[in-house]
C-alpha cells in the first residue's frame, strides 16, 4: 500500500473516531440520566412522575416531614411552605400546600422542581397530586396556595426517620413568551 | 531510546529531489499565511503560544495586583471573574497546547527521519484557526456583559448568565477544538505513515511517543468538550432544558460531562512534557533514559485512567458513596505510573556526569516542583479531605504547580534545548541561567503560598478575602510579578537567539549524540528535513 492510500484510511479512522466520541459526548446525558435513576440519584424521581401504590398503614412508626422552600432567584416570588413540618405514617395519605406570590409588576409564570434527601430515600415518596405537576401563572401581586399530596411508602428503610420535601421555584416568564 | 545512527546520507542540501516541493520558503507575507513547511508552522504555534502566554500573563498580573491586599482595589468583582476566567482559557488552549503542537511541528519529522508532516495543508488551516479564535475570545471584551466570568469550567447555570460574549465564547471553544483535533490527527497519521525504515515504535524517542497518546487524548475528549459547549449553547439560545432543572434537566450533569472531557485535558497538557524531560535528562545525564519502555507503558496507563477518575474533581457535589471510592482510589492510582516517570528520572540522572546548562535546569525544577503538584494533587484525591479543600487556594497551589512549574518549564526547557538546532545559533546562556533562577525562585514565592491560604480557609474565585490572608497574599502577589517580569528575559533570549549569535554545531549538545535523529542534521535543519531516508538500526 502506498503512502497516500495508507494515509487517507488512517484519516478516516480518525475522523471516525472524532465523531463517535462527539457522539458519546451526547449520549452520556441520556445514560447519566439512566445511571441517576438506577442508583436512585438527582431529580430522576421527579421526572419520572407519581408512582401511586397505596398500601396497610403503619400506625406504629412516625416519619417527620419537612418542607423546604427557596425560588431560584432573589426578588421575584414570595414561596414558603404553610406548614414547617409534619409527623405522617407510612401509608397513609396527607395533604399540605405551599404559598407563592408574584412580587414583580407583570404576570409570570413559573415552576417548582422537588427534591427529596436523603438520597436514594426519593423512591419512597409518593406524591399524588402536586402543584409541581405543572406550571403554575400568576397575576401581578397575586398569591396563592398551592396542594401537594403525598403518601410515605411503608418499605421507607427502618433507619429513616426524617424526610425533607424540598421545592425550587423558577421562573419560565422568559422562556414561555420568547417568540 | 535505541541508538540511532544516521547514515552519511542524511542529509544533501544540494541534492535535486521531488520536484512538487519548493526547496526555499517563499518570501514575504506569502511564506506565513501560505505556510505548508512543518518548520513555518511549528515557529508561528510557538510565536503565538508566547503571545498568548503574555496576554494571559498581563491578565494573571491583574489578579494578584487585585488580591495584594484585601478590599476592592482596582476592579469590579466582575471584571476580577472575567480575567480569572480568561486568564484560564488563554493560557490551556493558547498557551500550553498551541506550544505543544508546534514543538510537535518542529520535533517530530526531524526525530522520526520524515521530511515533513504527512499532512501539510491541514496543518496550515489548523494553525491559521486558532488567531481567529483568539481574537473572537479577546474582543468580546468589548461587547457588552463583558467577558464570560464563570470560570474557565463554564459551570452552569451561571455561565448561562453570560452576556453578549456568550456565543461568541462557545464558537471560539469550537475553534480551539477542532484546530486541536486537526493537529492531533496530522500528529498521528505522521508518527504511524512517516517514519524512515528501521525506526519502529519502541525505538522511536520519547517526545514522539508521548504526543502520538496525547494526539489520541485530543480525539477522544475534544469532541466532547465540543458536545457539552454546544449544549450550553442550544440551553441559551433553542430553550432546550439540558442543564435547566425548570425543564427537568440537570445543571450537575454539565460538570459530569466537561469533567470527562476536562480531566484526560489536563494530561493533555502534561503527556508531552513528559516526553520533553524524557528526552532532555539523559543528555544531560550523559546515560541513556532508564527504563525507557517503562516509560511508554506508564504514559499509555496514565491515560487511559484519566478517563475514569472525572468524579474526582466534583466529590462535594453529592455523589453516591461507592462512586466516591471508586474515583478515590483510582485517582490514587495513577500515581503508579507517575512514581515510575519519577522513580525514572531520578534513576536516570543517578551516577551520570551532569552537567548544568538551561535546559537540564529547567528539567531538574521540572522534576522536583512538578513532583510537589503530584503531592497535592494526591491529597486533593482523598475524598474526606477534599471535602476542606474543596473551592480553596489549595485547589489553584496544585494546579499551578503542574502547569506552570510542570507544563510551562517543560516547555522553556524544550526550547532551551531544541532552539540552537532551529536556528543555528546558541543562545545567550548566562542571561538564560538569569531566567532560570529568576523563574524558579519566583515561581515558589508566587505559588507555595497559596497552600498555606487554602489550608487556612481562603476560597478561590474571589477578588477579596478576610483580613488573616493578607501576609501570605502580598509573599504571592510579589512572587507573581517577579515571575512574570522574569518572563520577558525569555522573549528577549528567543528573539536575539533569532537573529544571530555564536554558531551552534550539528550536535549542539555534547551528551546529544545518541538520543535522536535530530542531532544529525546541521543546525540550523535544512528546510526540508530529511529528503532520503535516515537508516536506523
Amino acid at each position: 500500500m502506498d503512502r497516500k492510500s495508507a494515509n487517507r484510511k488512517l484519516i478516516r479512522g480518525l475522523l471516525i473516531m472524532t465523531a463517535c466520541s462527539f457522539a458519546f459526548g451526547w449520549a452520556l446525558v441520556p445514560l447519566y440520566d439512566v445511571f441517576c435513576r438506577a442508583v436512585g440519584i438527582g431529580n430522576a424521581e421527579a421526572k419520572a412522575g407519581p408512582a401511586v401504590a397505596r398500601e396497610a398503614i403503619d400506625p406504629n412508626r412516625e416519619i417527620t416531614i419537612e418542607f423546604v422552600a427557596a425560588p431560584a432567584s432573589v426578588g421575584s416570588y414570595e414561596f414558603r411552605p404553610t406548614v414547617a413540618s409534619m409527623r405522617v405514617h407510612p401509608g397513609k395519605l396527607y395533604d399540605t400546600a405551599f404559598y407563592a406570590k408574584n412580587l414583580t409588576s407583570v404576570a409570570s409564570v413559573a415552576q417548582a422542581v422537588p427534591s427529596i434527601s436523603p438520597s436514594g430515600t426519593a423512591q419512597y415518596f409518593h406524591k399524588t397530586e402536586c402543584f409541581c405537576f405543572t406550571s403554575q401563572k400568576f397575576g401581578v401581586g397575586e398569591g396563592r396556595d398551592m396542594p401537594v399530596r403525598f403518601i410515605v411508602d411503608p418499605q421507607l428503610p427502618a433507619n429513616v426517620d426524617r424526610l425533607t420535601l424540598a421545592y425550587t421555584f423558577y421562573d419560565l416568564t422568559q422562556s414561555t413568551t420568547r417568540p | 531510546m535505541a541508538n540511532v545512527h544516521a547514515g552519511a546520507a542524511a542529509h544533501h542540501p544540494d541534492q535535486a529531489h521531488d520536484d512538487h516541493h519548493h526547496d526555499q520558503p517563499a518570501t514575504g507575507i506569502k511564506r506565513w499565511l501560505f505556510a505548508t513547511n512543518h518548520k513555518d508552522i511549528g515557529t508561528m504555534y510557538l510565536v503565538f503560544s508566547l503571545i498568548m502566554f503574555f496576554i494571559g500573563g498581563a491578565m494573571a498580573m491583574l489578579i494578584r495586583a487585585e488580591l495584594f491586599k484585601p478590599g476592592l482595589q482596582l476592579m469590579d468583582p466582575v471584571f476580577f471573574n472575567q480575567m480569572t476566567t480568561n486568564h484560564a482559557l488563554i493560557m490551556i488552549f493558547g498557551a500550553v497546547m498551541p506550544a505543544f503542537v508546534g514543538l510537535a511541528n518542529w520535533m517530530i519529522p526531524m526525530q522520526i527521519g520524515a521530511p515533513d508532516m504527512a499532512l501539510p495543508r491541514m496543518n496550515n488551516f489548523s494553525f491559521w484557526i486558532l488567531p481567529f479564535a483568539f481574537t473572537l475570545l479577546l474582543s468580546t471584551i468589548f461587547v457588552p456583559g463583558g467577558m464570560a466570568a464563570a470560570g474557565w469550567t463554564l459551570y452552569p447555570p451561571l455561565s448561562l448568565q453570560t452576556g453578549d460574549s456568550f456565543p461568541m465564547l462557545i464558537f471560539a471553544i469550537h475553534m480551539m477544538g477542532a484546530s486541536s483535533i486537526m493537529g492531533a490527527i496530522n500528529v498521528i497519521v505522521t508518527i504511524m505513515n512517516m517514519r524512515a525504515p528501521g525506526m519502529n515504535l519502541l525505538k522511536m524517542p520519547l517526545f514522539c511517543w508521548s504526543w502520538l497518546i496525547t494526539a489520541y487524548l485530543l480525539i477522544a475528549v475534544m469532541p466532547v468538550l465540543a458536545g457539552a459547549v454546544t449544549m450550553l449553547l442550544t440551553d441559551h439560545f433553542f430553550k432546550t432544558s439540558f442543564f435547566n432543572a425548570a425543564g427537568g434537566g440537570d445543571p450537575v450533569m454539565f460538570e459530569h460531562i466537561f469533567w470527562f472531557f476536562g480531566h484526560p485535558e489536563v494530561y493533555i497538557m502534561i503527556l508531552p512534557a513528559f516526553g520533553i524531560i524524557s528526552e532532555i535528562l539523559p543528555t544531560f545525564a550523559r546515560k541513556p533514559l532508564f527504563g525507557a519502555t517503562s516509560m511508554i507503558y506508564a504514559i499509555a496507563s496514565i491515560a487511559f485512567l484519566s478517563f475514569i477518575v472525572w468524579g474526582h474533581h466534583m466529590f462535594a457535589d453529592g455523589m453516591p458513596l461507592a462512586a466516591q471510592l471508586f474515583y478515590m482510589m483510582s485517582t490514587m492510582l495513577i500515581a503508579v505510573p507517575t512514581g515510575v516517570k519519577v522513580f525514572n528520572w531520578t534513576a536516570t540522572l543517578w551516577r551520570g556526569s551532569l552537567s548544568f546548562e538551561p535546559p537540564m535546569l529547567f528539567a531538574l525544577s521540572f522534576l522536583f516542583l512538578f513532583t510537589i503538584g503530584g503531592f497535592s494533587g494526591v491529597m486533593l484525591a482523598i475524598v474526606p479531605v477534599d471535602f476542606q479543600y474543596n473551592q480553596t487556594y489549595f485547589v489553584v497551589a496544585h494546579f499551578h504547580y503542574v502547569l506552570v512549574p510542570g507544563a510551562i518549564f517543560a516547555i522553556m526547557a524544550a526550547v532551551y534545548y531544541w532552539i540552537p538546532k532551529w536556528t543555528g545559533h546558541m543562545y545567550n546562556q548566562t542571561l538564560a541561567k538569569w531566567h532560570f533562577w529568576l523563574s524558579t525562585i519566583f515561581v515558589n514565592v508566587l505559588f507555595f503560598p497559596q497552600h498555606f491560604l487554602g489550608l487556612a480557609g481562603m476560597p478561590r474565585r474571589i477578588p477579596d478575602y478576610a483580613v488573616q490572608f493578607t501576609d501570605w497574599n502580598m509573599v504571592s502577589s510579589i512572587g507573581g510579578f517577579g515571575f512574570g517580569l522574569s518572563q520577558i528575559l525569555f522573549a528577549v533570549i528567543v528573539v536575539q537567539c533569532m537573529r544571530g549569535g555564536q554558531k551552534a554545531s550539528a550536535l549542539v549538545w555534547d551528551g546529544a549524540r545518541p538520543h535522536g535523529l535530530e542531532w544529525t542534521l546541521p543546525s540550523p535543519a535544512p528546510y526540508h528535513s530529511f529528503t532520503t531516508a535516515p537508516e536506523v538500526e
